[in-house]
């Protein structure tokens, strides 16, 4: 198992940058994220550390050795893809003993390997069947024990349960998750789904437009984004972002909204003009007395929690309240921010300004 | 696979079955009108009206095998009694053997150019339908274009030129030069339909191959050649028909030691024109190799037909 590091990747692809100038490390053993919408980069990232791609600058760290420009054959890592490209002409266990018949071992210690492997995935009844009739669960599996039966450096996976349909992603997730914990290999997997990524992820890189835009444990990503876009595609509802014109001075601890003054995290960064201010929907509180005022729009109820829209003077704001609360369309009322989880924004650049709350986490992004 | 939406009825079903059944019967008589020739007596096979019921008997198979020369009394005694059933039948017409034709070295012939052009041209087409399925080559579009462009004009528009360098270049009359031809002219068909087939392979397979620890090319003949049989299968009969069957350029560019069998078997019909059995026997044999081969690979034929048809 191994450190991966990425310093200053980029790829072009003719005039198009499909990655500008990456940088970050996964540690030994972590379960690595990288999390952005389609055509982010993020696929390319991980083609380009598996070998099928080759970077147009910068270098990529296997285990201490840059690979950059190395064969996907010589650089012992395993990728799980998206539709899991089992061979067709052969049958599941031909799939798991193909890395370790390249290698050259011997039969009889491919068909002890085969058999571990098959076990530990629950897939022993199959060996002997075609790939071609088994279900989306079994292929997985399959695709799976084709990438762990070398015991290679990492795992790569794009999107390994995109394939799958809801019921059974939830159940592959755990498995997979699980079979990680068991086996504490370096992973690298790719995923469009902030859930998916949260649920599953030690550590996360978002990525947008080629950018990496931020890197971290899923709690600091969420909590304490750096960029209006990552505050944004992560969590559901996402942050809400209120829109002002304004100073804030360095070490203020207030802010002022449409002639409100709303308490924030004590800043560190000065900004003046246009500015964002990010609240998270399970932060706000509606509270009639309370001097920003809003009227509701809509409401929608998901059992233990309803999420109100509010249309107020900065913009349209989404609150996760307890669904006991009594909230009728039309009512008028008063917000109320948990001060201690706000974000400011730099409108313009959309990136976070540093306040003593968040300052940790963006010494990473 | 798909499937009609709607069961067609069993009207249309018959009224289908009845095409296809005509179809067949029209497309196949001609085919047993030359079986039945080659069996036939030269009398038997240029009578009007065509005679349906006749006796059979080998002597076309005899004279496509042999040369024989008319026989004076005193050869007739110096031979003795024939020895073998097939001089018994040249005695019937009052002709000696004389010795083996040479339709047997032209069938040789027949098949070193045309199953050597296929195989080259498969190795070739393969590698090069590879690389435009999966590289980025520079001006692919054009040079596909152009690949497909020799196969624009007839045979006849290029034969002279060809024969003009063949003779420089000391070709003429060769194996090696036929094959080459005939690769060269097959390159484009078979490049063209091995792309198509290898685009339909999904790229993942080899990437999966390179990461498990293969090379390109291992990952080339071990997970895409497989995955490509039913193509290259179908191409293959396409090209091997088509170098079997080739006329124009064998008749200008071969007369002695590389002939092929179709410009042999017109003159097999002898200098007074009568000897259609011997031709109908010529043309029996030469179609045997391509059935057989096509019999063979019939699965896949019918695969590779439909193949890409229908998006699954």
């Amino acid at each position: 198992m191994a450190q991966i590091r990425i310093e200053n990747v980029r790829k072009d692809f003719g005039s198009f940058t499909a990655v500008q100038s990456s940088s970050f490390t996964i540690e030994d053993g972590e379960f690595f994220m990288l999390l952005g919408p389609s055509g982010c980069g993020k696929t390319t990232t991980l083609r380009m550390m598996a070998g099928l791609e080759l970077p147009t600058s910068g270098e990529i760290y296997i285990d201490g050795e840059e690979v950059g420009m190395k064969r996907a054959s010589e650089r012992d890592i395993a990728f799980v893809f998206q539709m899991f490209a089992l061979y067709p002409h052969m049958n599941v266990g031909k799939n798991i003993s193909y890395p370790l018949v390249s290698q050259g071992m011997p039969k009889a210690q491919v068909k002890k390997k085969v058999g571990e492997i098959a076990e530990i995935l629950g897939i022993t009844d199959i060996l002997n069947r075609p790939v071609g009739g088994l279900s989306g669960g079994d292929r997985q599996r399959v695709a799976l024990g084709r990438a762990i039966v070398r015991d290679p450096k990492a795992f790569f996976m794009d999107e390994p349960l995109g394939a799958l349909d809801a019921e059974f992603r939830e159940h592959m997730a755990e498995e997979l998750r699980a079979l990680h914990d068991r086996m504490n290999a370096t992973t690298v997997y790719v995923t469009h789904d902030q859930l998916e990524a949260m649920q599953m992820g030690d550590k996360i890189v978002v990525m947008n437009h080629g950018v990496v835009e931020q890197f971290g444990i899923p709690q600091d990503i969420y909590d304490w984004p750096a960029t209006k876009f990552v505050a944004e595609f992560i969590g559901s509802p996402p942050m809400n972002f209120l829109n002002f014109n304004g100073t804030v001075e360095p070490g203020a601890v207030t802010v002022a909204m449409s002639d409100v003054s709303f308490a924030v995290p004590q800043q560190i960064d000065g900004a003046n003009g246009a500015l964002t201010f990010g609240v998270r929907p399970e932060h706000i509180r509606l509270d009639d007395a309370a001097p920003f005022k809003g009227r509701v729009a809509a409401t929608e109820y998901l059992g233990t929690t309803q999420i109100v829209s509010l249309d107020t003077a900065n913009g349209t704001v989404k609150a996760r309240v307890a669904s006991s609360d009594p909230v009728s369309v039309g009512q008028t009322t008063g917000l109320h921010f948990d001060a201690r989880t706000v974000t400011l924004f730099d409108a313009d650049s959309g990136k976070a300004l540093k306040s003593h709350a968040n300052a940790k986490v963006l010494v990473n992004g | 696979m798909s499937f009609s939406v709607t069961e067609p009825s069993k009207g249309t079903k018959w009224f289908a079955g009845i095409l296809v059944v005509g179809y067949a019967i029209i497309t196949i008589i001609p085919l047993l009108w030359i079986i039945a020739t080659g069996f036939k007596s030269p009398t038997d096979s240029i009578a009007y009206p065509p005679v349906i019921v006749f006796e059979p008997t080998l002597e076309g198979y005899v004279n496509l095998f042999t040369d024989r020369t008319r026989a004076t009394e005193q050869m007739l005694e110096d031979a003795g009694p024939p020895q073998t059933w097939y001089e018994e039948i040249a005695r019937e017409r009052g002709t000696v053997i004389s010795g083996p034709s040479r339709y047997g070295e032209r069938f040789l012939n027949s098949v070193i150019i045309g199953f050597g052009s296929t195989a080259l041209c498969m190795i070739l087409g393969t590698m090069a339908a590879y690389a435009f399925s999966r590289f980025r080559v520079p001006l692919k579009d054009d040079l596909l274009f152009f690949i497909l462009s020799t196969r624009m004009m007839p045979p006849i528009a290029v034969a002279i030129p060809i024969f003009l360098m063949f003779r420089q270049l000391g070709l003429n009359d060769t194996h090696l030069g036929m094959i080459l031809l005939y690769t060269a002219v097959n390159l484009s068909l078979s490049v063209w339909l091995l792309k198509g087939f290898i685009d339909e392979i999904p790229i993942e397979y080899e990437e999966a191959a390179l990461i498990d620890g293969y090379t390109r090319f291992q990952a080339f003949y071990k997970v895409v050649l497989p995955q490509a049989a039913t193509g290259i299968a179908s191409t293959t009969i396409f090209c091997l028909i088509f170098a079997w069957n080739e006329y124009a350029f064998a008749v200008l560019l071969t007369s002695g030691e590389a002939q092929t069998a179709p410009p042999f078997i017109p003159n097999i019909i002898g200098v007074n024109g009568k000897d259609w059995p011997a031709v109908a026997a010529g043309a029996t044999i030469f179609l045997v190799p391509v059935m057989v081969f096509t019999v063979l690979l019939r699965k896949h034929l019918l695969r590779g037909i439909t193949f890409g048809a229908v998006r699954k």
